[in-house]
């Protein structure tokens, strides 16, 4: 770690000539992926934390330590049964879930449309799009709560589900629209040839090649509605009604938090979630900023 | 009034124009045109993004009492209001600081990152992937992460700046705006680093590798390069991750009431966090500070249509 550290500022001074070495290992490397690996710790650190923190026995949560004497594997285990938390991941469960397939299901149809078509609105349709993306939940926030006060739909999870899946359907019509649209015509055409209709060979030809774009606009979505906070604290207003960041949020309003068992439920949410995001990661920057490469 | 913007347009494609424009040009399935295929969409769109946006501003004009019962309206009262409050000047100049802060600091450290990870090296793909850690978790979890670990008592950042001799006794850092500000933008830049890394890294590899053949050729060194050809392509993804953090750092909420609720008082609130504190006194006060957030969304969304070039007629 000190090597790295020391050989840093001169790593970019040193002269390169010549054609780019294939060959590993050279001392340059090294540096390089000192630093890579010393920066990817670093980014890890505060979720090891909350790890270590997880399993820390109760009696030891104010001790300065780095690791604790045992680790306490019960706590995951107890988390669920010692707070309200278990209510809170089964609505972000359906929430999340609620609000993926609701967005499937709005988001196919027209970027089927969109990418196939060319129509009039389309371009106003991509623009409204891209402006959804832009005006985040928090900007319209008390708008939504007079909104949804006055439907009487607070504390429901429908509520959840919709404004999720509204928030999050710009990132799906984009990546399906990209998708759908750099699948050949030609090939639908074919199989219409030989006897489906439109419909059959939308689902049966281009759904199949368009499938990574698919799991691309489902797990990002997933996951957006998994994490989303703000709405979920200001629609909903009853403690067990409320999402998993919310009731994670609610336990350090607590005189004495018990940071060990927050950390348990935060690792079980944060967890799956990255693991998932690393299926996806090489398409989620073109759905966030297609706007701009139009 | 610009937030009409989105409406007009819109309105346009779900009316008649689309059944009459569509046969002609193709076969539209089942002869009806594009309502069937984009109805859904521009519906939940308009019951979950514009009809909060008209309500907003509905609000910011009335008199509503605590429990939420209208009391009339209230012209321009709640605007005056805001605007005399004696938090309000001190919340918008920090919403600039905290936005310019945090959006300049993630694309200068996003820069180096981009040219460190876009390097070869040996487990480059496992390296990328811790990066994006705070990117998929949940942002609120992450402030808490950070809370707990500059917690006074225990937390481990007090614990390892003491036993590295950077302080003398273990701080309170959240409780005293000097050092909670700094630290929330901390956390701030650090869950926006991933995706302006990424954004970055997608701009690098759109640079041909002839190019800087090219260069080496001409005996450019690799400051010369990195300025003189790297720079400047990659100014397409540079915007687009300045404007799009703009955005995101402006609306950013769940850091700043995970850390410190914007207290004490208001001290550490952006207009954002202000927004929310004021909704628990009076909602109508909160609908004005939200419209004039949004006012500020909103110019900041049509910096982004321009960077991107969307007045521009569509080619495809």
């Amino acid at each position: 770690m000190t090597t790295a550290t020391a050989t840093k500022p001169e790593a970019p001074s040193r002269p390169r000539r010549l054609p780019p070495p294939k060959r590993k290992f050279r001392p340059r490397t090294l540096v390089i992926a000192a630093c890579a690996w010393l920066l990817a710790a670093v980014f890890l650190a505060p979720y090891l934390e909350m790890i270590v923190t997880a399993l820390r026995p109760s009696d030891e949560l104010r001790d300065r330590t780095y690791l604790p004497s045992d680790f306490e594997w019960m706590n995951f285990i107890d988390v669920w049964k010692e707070s309200a938390l278990a209510d809170n991941l089964r609505v972000t469960l359906l929430v999340a879930g609620g609000a993926t397939l609701l967005v499937l299901l709005v988001s196919l149809p027209a970027a089927y449309y969109t990418a196939r078509m060319k129509y009039r609105g389309r371009k106003a349709f991509l623009l409204l799009v891209l402006v959804t993306q832009m005006f985040q939940p928090t900007a319209l926030l008390v708008g939504l709560y007079r909104q949804f006060h006055q439907l009487d739909m607070l504390n429901s999870v429908w509520t959840l589900i919709l404004t999720n899946a509204a928030f999050n359907l710009a990132f799906a019509v984009w990546i399906l629209t990209a998708y759908i649209g750099s699948i050949p015509v030609q090939l639908e055409e074919a199989a219409m040839v030989d006897g489906l209709n439109r419909f059959g060979a939308m689902t049966r030809v281009t759904l199949p090649l368009a499938l990574p774009g698919v799991v691309t606009a489902v797990i990002f979505t997933f996951i957006t509605s998994w994490n989303e906070f703000v709405m979920g604290l200001t629609l909903m207003t009853e403690a067990d009604k409320q999402p998993l960041t919310v009731g994670i949020n609610n336990f350090i309003g607590n005189y004495t938090v018990q940071w060990n068992y927050l950390f348990a439920a935060s690792v079980v949410a944060i967890v799956p979630v990255i693991i998932l995001f690393a299926f996806i990661e090489r398409h989620v920057v073109s759905g966030l900023t297609a706007g701009s490469v139009k | 009034m610009p937030d009409q913007a989105p409406v007009s347009p819109a309105s346009r494609s779900r009316g008649p124009g689309g059944r009459r424009g569509a046969p002609g040009r193709r076969r539209g399935p089942a002869g009806l045109g594009p309502l069937p295929w984009i109805a859904p969409a521009v519906l939940l769109i308009f019951a979950v993004v514009i009809w909060p946006i008209v309500e907003l501003i509905r609000t910011s004009f009335l008199n509503i009492s605590i429990a939420g019962v209208v009391r009339g309206s209230a012209g321009f009262d709640k605007y005056s209001k805001l605007f005399d409050d004696s938090s309000f000047a001190g919340v918008l100049i920090w919403t600039v600081v905290w936005t310019l802060v945090v959006v300049s600091a993630t694309m200068l450290i996003s820069l180096a990152l981009a040219q460190l990870f876009n390097q070869r090296f040996p487990g480059r793909r496992i390296a990328r992937w811790a990066l994006i850690a705070p990117w998929a978790a949940s942002v609120l979890m992450t402030a808490v992460g950070f809370k707990w670990m500059l917690n006074q008592t225990a937390g481990v950042l007090n614990t390892l700046m003491l036993d590295l001799g950077l302080i003398d006794h273990s701080k309170d850092w959240l409780g005293t705006p000097g050092t909670a500000w700094p630290w929330m933008m901390v956390v701030a830049v650090f869950v926006s680093l991933p995706f302006t890394t990424y954004t970055l890294l997608a701009g690098l590899q759109t640079i041909p590798e002839d190019v800087y053949e090219a260069a080496r050729i001409d005996g450019a060194g690799s400051w010369q390069t990195y300025t003189g050809i790297t720079l400047p392509m990659l100014r397409p993804a540079f915007l687009v991750g300045v404007v799009i953090n703009l955005i995101n750092v402006f609306n950013s909420f769940p850091i700043i009431w995970a850390m410190t609720r914007g207290g004490p008082g208001s001290d550490t609130a952006t207009t954002t966090v202000f927004m929310f504190q004021l909704k628990e006194t009076d909602i109508a006060e909160s609908a004005a500070m939200s419209v004039v957030n949004f006012g500020m969304v909103v110019v900041l969304v049509l910096v982004f249509l321009k960077v991107s070039g969307w007045n521009k007629e569509e080619d495809a």
